[in-house]
């Protein structure tokens, strides 16, 4: 249930946007969007809410970290 | 599943640090989702020394027999439309299912959305429309968005009947249940979108255990498993993001100001769980007009009088596994009783409850 979709917006129209969801198109709400989301970029959509705007590139703290815990694994195996 | 070559790296990096470690690992992912998604991509066997257990965060599974029958009542008042979501059609109530009491002529809509379900009131004004709604943080403010703009429009005939609860509240009395046996926690994703990270300090903080909000990808799920075996590796505890795409440390605020603005915590029922203190979300009382257990007070005032009982189905060990002291198959009802087709209890009726899960990808024997 609590599953959100990245979803593209194609239109939008104050607080209500068109979305592109794997080809299928949606009308959604845009006012649980805590920041500006503009026409082409995307967002996470649940139960017919923007809920977060996503970064397709965005940049991951995480993975950094990861690459730490396996580099120094593989530096004690080695 | 298709492993790329970082992902490979980390399965390697899991396997030797489980190796380091030189005991079996117990891992509780706390979300429905990452339960349905560990099962789909083979993740329960592919680490020999680890068990996932899942946790309570499936919200169908959660919703007492209680609160079902009083949507049933309500649902059977005159003039009534009661809209939800589709996974609760079938969750049982001790008065039968939203499904049979649709069968017997309630009124009763499967919606997408709560934006469909305000749309109803908008469309139908001789009829009263109540909004059943369910779900975790994630789903919460959607519920906060409609009876702002119900009450924006001056809809009257509208409310809500709000049976919404809280991740963090459950997970701190989970971790007091005596004989929990978890060496960590993968935290849900989307509800996290909304609250952040901060909520969850206390796991690490007061109870010593590692924690990371994950993805729900099979990548994203076995980076986060890496993470926490790396914080027990270092026998460190504390709470860490691998779903950076959807998660800020300070979630939504939009989202939260909207949620506090409607809503405050009240004590909730989970099924097989109990009652658990400020664990759910109930109306504030300045918009009493919108909340349904207020509106609907006399009906609900008469649950005994329509045979209601409070009790679960029996046998049912549904409360044992949301709380991670039983596997599915463990249960005497499991695959025999019990099936997603006839379901005795409600993780066997969500496709992202534990025992759905567990009958669809492990099978009945498991």
């Amino acid at each position: 249930m609590c599953l959100a979709i990245p979803s593209r917006i194609i239109e939008k129209n104050g607080f209500e946007a068109t979305v592109d969801v794997y080809g299928a198109r949606r009308k959604i709400s845009l006012m649980l969007l805590p920041e500006e989301a503009a026409v082409g970029e995307y967002v996470l959509v649940h139960a017919g809410f923007a809920i977060q705007k996503v970064e397709e590139d965005a940049a991951s703290d995480a993975l950094g970290f990861i690459e730490e815990i396996l580099r120094a694994l593989e530096a004690e195996e080695a | 599943m298709a492993i790329n070559r970082q992902t490979d790296r980390q399965v390697k990096g899991i396997r030797m640090m489980l190796g380091e470690i030189g005991r079996p690992v117990r891992l509780m992912e706390v979300c429905g989702t990452h339960t349905v998604s560990i099962f789909r991509h083979g993740l329960r066997g592919m680490f020999e020394g680890i068990r996932f257990l899942s946790g309570p965060g499936c919200p169908v599974c959660v919703t007492s027999s209680e609160d079902v029958d009083r949507a049933v009542l309500i649902s059977r008042e005159p003039g009534v439309i009661l809209a939800t979501f589709g996974d609760m059609m079938r969750v049982p109530g001790s008065l039968g299912n939203l499904d049979y009491a649709r069968a017997c002529g309630a009124d009763v809509r499967i919606v997408y959305s709560a934006l469909d379900a305000l749309r109803m009131a908008r469309a139908e004004r001789t009829r009263r429309v109540v909004f059943f709604s369910t779900g975790f943080e994630t789903t919460a403010p959607g519920a906060a968005a409609i009876i702002h703009e119900a009450r924006k429009e001056g809809i009257k005939n509208f409310s809500v009947y709000s049976v919404h609860k809280l991740v963090p509240p459950a997970l701190r009395a989970l971790l007091s249940t005596p004989g929990l046996d978890v060496d960590g926690f993968l935290l849900p994703g989307h509800v996290s979108t909304i609250i952040g990270a901060r909520p969850y300090e206390f796991i690490a903080a007061d109870k010593g255990k590692p924690a990371v909000i994950a993805g729900f990808s099979a990548e994203d799920i076995i980076s986060a498993t890496l993470m926490l075996l790396g914080q027990m590796r270092q026998g460190r505890a504390a709470v860490e993001v691998q779903y950076q795409t959807a998660v800020r440390a300070e979630g939504n605020p939009k989202a939260l100001a909207l949620m506090e603005e409607f809503f405050e915590p009240a004590s909730a029922n989970w099924r097989g769980i109990g009652t658990i203190p400020a664990s759910g979300l109930g109306i504030r009382e300045g918009f009493s007009g919108f909340d349904a257990a207020k509106v609907f007070a006399g009906v609900l005032g008469g649950m005994e009088r329509a045979g209601a009982a409070s009790s679960e189905p029996p046998g049912c060990s549904c409360g044992d596994v949301l709380r991670g002291l039983k596997i599915p198959a463990e249960c005497r009802l499991f695959g025999k009783k019990c099936t997603p087709e006839s379901p005795v209890g409600a993780c066997m009726v969500s496709t992202e409850g534990s025992c759905a899960a567990y009958y669809k990808y492990g099978g009945p024997g498991r």
